[in-house]
């Protein structure tokens, strides 16, 4: 089993998706990573949704924390203080995604623990930054995407603004949290390489940031176009930057996916003549409406699999769109093999995904379901706190 | 300050988004970043643009997702050209592609040749499907990804259309995931002294991009994600999670206590739906969407924000960049060339000890980096 990050130990005060999907990208690349979660738990624990629960903890709550130890520290005694602080000075990484102030209130604030462990990578999520106006504000995923200008690229014109049906919010700022701790671990390392005691780091993400480097084409766009505003076609539309056929069409049993492909070329094939005149290529963005009405009336006259053997063959870019339940039973899915069944403490079974790289054509699987409240907190104290 | 990755070099023979957006950040972080490109025509998303945008001869969509980096300007399918593409391997700490299956082995830089060449290279690879099955020739793009994912069925309103992610999602997290195996690989070899594989491919990405929606499929029975019919933002989430439509905008309001919620909007819904917000979200919805259009936006964010209900305004980018809080994020960077040409564009979204990465480098003009290399001895066995 590789573990490219064994022996690196992860103090995760983190609680919901943002925090907590930075650390299970750790886990599944072989940190061992202990959750620090007061009496009442991860609020994600109780976080159901659409009335789903594994052995009574949601599913989200599941998915997002297997592999992961779990002890419990009331961090308003002063006892389990005290362990929080021996574990602090033990650990590698520390992680937290409170609202600004609330780490300090509870004693581990980022001077307070590098005081306590001179070396330590401490990572932070914020909603909008620790000094922002917009501090107090709550770091939720919807917000952010409604603040972020992220609800108008999805959806067509007329509608009002869609977001986004995923945190992804949540999981980009994650992701970026991670990369930061990995590469401060880079840092790290060198420095003890050059035989130096490697001073603390302090890795911050707030998941607007996040969000807006996620629109970094479309900001950027923005700040280059004079401003406008971002324009989705009045049908089928699947970016509102990008110009020609690019969208989902529906067929006669279903609906067919078409990115690139020249549109005289697509008049052609599809022996749609109405398209055959619109072959300058530079106007194929203003003549998006026009393109995508044709299409929309056209390809309901037959099916989607009439559509993709007539497509495929001649190199357009074009899919089929898939539920879950399609995607599952295909060939294509099913030689990723990226499920795994995880086992729980009291030997229930669930589900879910694996992490998505592979490390010397080896897919990473961890078989350990997420922790029970509580359920490392003996075998911890043991470990770090009895020595 | 002295960035993480200072010392260290990659090779990004990758194209258009999911590998330069992980060189991007790696570069962020202090990498030194050389793109090898074909001579006269480079990555081709050098050509390819938005609304006709180009800057100094290049999109404005390859600026910005290409800058801070290098580029060494080689044909690999010549000899003498390759001899020193391969001579800068064997400097390198880190190399990326996303060429279809089997191209790199043509070329002879695949990643058990390049291993022989540079044992502990670290050689990142990104596919559209994985590098077997019935997928592995179709092209590796991001609409295409989304459309088999499933992920097309999770947002809007219940409707028989599905409704795609509008920006490159796909791209963005599996170019996410790339930057982390690499990272967790760089820190492997410093432990170990091993290079490692990487691979990525952007379907496995976007599906753990929905991992939690696809965990709850996988132990609920198999049920499919539904969509609500109004105020539609989460197949998971009861109400009133949703944006909603106010006299003069749109208000959207994140997972709150429902009961206190319906008594501030003065809404009535019978007692049954109230304890099923999730099975009765429609109805539920549907209400507050009455009451909630009846008044401005700046009338209910008062109402609501008083009680610490978790709401807020849409913003367009016009009015976000308007707000105090935005201009104090300093997210906008200006980046320059050596000819003056500049792009102004977003910076690198993480901070370390406190200071914003902010390098002012723009991307480079094709071959910008051969002769520094030569001149660096990089370029000779």
């Amino acid at each position: 089993m590789t573990k490219l990050l064994e022996g690196i130990t992860i103090l995760d005060f983190t609680q919901f998706l943002s925090g907590p999907s930075a650390s299970l990208r750790l886990a599944d690349f072989g940190a061992r990573v202990i959750k620090v979660e007061q009496p009442s738990g991860d609020l994600c624990r109780s976080l159901y949704v659409s009335n789903c629960d594994i052995e009574g903890e949601s599913s989200l709550f599941q998915a997002i924390n297997r592999n992961k130890e779990s002890i419990v520290l009331d961090l308003k005694s002063a006892a389990d203080q005290d362990k929080a602080q021996q574990l602090v000075k033990q650990a590698d990484v520390v992680l937290n995604n409170f609202r600004p102030g609330v780490m300090a209130k509870l004693g581990f604030s980022y001077e307070q623990v590098k005081a306590l462990n001179p070396s330590v990578i401490y990572g932070e999520i914020t909603g909008y930054g620790a000094d922002s106006d917009w501090a107090a504000k709550p770091g939720q995923d919807l917000l952010l995407q409604a603040l972020s200008g992220l609800t108008w690229a999805s959806g067509n014109g007329d509608d009002g603004p869609v977001p986004m049906g995923v945190a992804i919010a949540d999981i980009l700022a994650g992701g970026q949290l991670a990369q930061g701790v990995l590469a401060a671990l880079i840092g790290r390392n060198k420095t003890k390489q050059g035989n130096e005691e490697p001073a603390a780091t302090l890795v911050q993400v707030s998941m607007l940031e996040a969000i807006l480097d996620f629109q970094f084409e479309a900001i950027t766009t923005f700040h280059h176009d004079g401003q406008q505003p971002l324009s989705r076609s009045k049908t089928n539309c699947a970016q509102p930057l990008v110009g020609g056929a690019y969208g989902f069409y529906a067929t006669a049993d279903g609906h067919i996916c078409i990115s690139m492909g020249a549109i005289p070329k697509l008049g052609e094939l599809l022996s749609c003549p109405a398209l055959l005149a619109l072959d300058d290529a530079s106007l194929w963005f203003e003549q998006r409406e026009a393109i995508k009405a044709i299409l929309n009336d056209h390809l309901r006259s037959q099916t989607t699999q009439y559509w993709l053997d007539i497509l495929e063959p001649a190199d357009i870019w074009c899919a089929d769109v898939y539920n879950w339940q399609q995607l599952f039973e295909h060939e294509g899915f099913k030689t990723l093999k990226i499920l795994q069944t995880v086992t729980l403490a009291n030997g229930a079974q669930y589900r879910t995904t694996r992490c998505p790289v592979r490390i010397d054509g080896e897919r990473l699987y961890n078989d350990r379901g997420a922790p029970f409240l509580g359920q490392h907190s003996r075998a911890i104290e043991q470990e770090f706190l009895e020595s | 300050m002295a960035l993480p990755l200072e010392g260290i070099t990659v090779l990004e023979f990758s194209q258009y988004l999911a590998g330069p957006y992980a060189g991007l950040r790696l570069a962020d972080l202090g990498a030194r970043v050389i793109k090898i490109e074909r001579p006269r025509v480079g990555d081709a998303c050098r050509q390819l643009a938005i609304k006709h945008l180009f800057v100094d001869g290049d999109s404005l969509l390859f600026h910005t997702i290409n800058r801070n980096k290098e580029s060494y300007a080689a044909n690999l399918k010549d000899p003498e050209d390759l001899a020193k593409v391969k001579a800068l391997v064997k400097h390198a700490d880190v190399i990326t592609h996303n060429f279809r299956p089997g191209v790199m082995d043509k070329i002879g830089l695949d990643y058990q040749t390049v291993r022989q060449l540079n044992p502990t290279i670290v050689y990142g690879e990104v596919s559209g499907y994985g590098k077997t099955g019935p997928w592995v020739n179709k092209p590796g793009q991001d609409l295409l990804a989304q459309s088999v994912s499933g992920l097309a069925w999770l947002s809007g309103n219940d409707s028989p259309d599905p409704t795609p992610f509008g920006f490159a999602i796909a791209d963005m997290i599996c170019g996410t995931h790339l930057a982390q195996g690499l990272l967790a690989a760089l820190v492997r070899r410093q432990q170990q002294g091993i290079g490692a594989l990487v691979e990525v491919s952007l379907l496995e990405s976007i599906l753990d991009f929905q991992f939690e929606g696809i965990t709850t499929y996988l132990n609920n029975g198999e049920q499919l994600p539904k969509r609500s019919q109004v105020a539609g933002a989460h197949t998971l989430l009861e109400a009133p999670y949703g944006v909603y439509q106010t006299a003069d905008g749109y208000l959207a309001i994140a997972m709150t206590d429902l009961g206190q919620l319906l008594e501030l909007l003065e809404c009535n819904v019978t007692s049954e739906q109230l304890s099923q917000p999730y099975e009765q979200r429609d109805a539920i919805k549907a209400a507050i969407q009455r009451r909630l259009v009846a008044r401005s936006t700046d009338h209910w964010l008062t109402t609501l924000e008083a009680a610490d209900i978790w709401c807020s305004d849409v913003y367009t980018y016009a009015t976000l960049m308007n707000q105090k809080a935005y201009q104090q994020l300093d997210m906008d960077l200006t980046v320059s060339r050596p000819n003056g040409a500049s792009v102004t564009t977003t910076r690198c979204p993480i901070q370390l000890n406190g200071d914003k990465l902010r390098s002012d480098v723009a991307a480079p003009a094709l071959g910008n980096a051969n002769e520094q290399l030569a001149s660096e001895g990089l370029l000779d066995d």
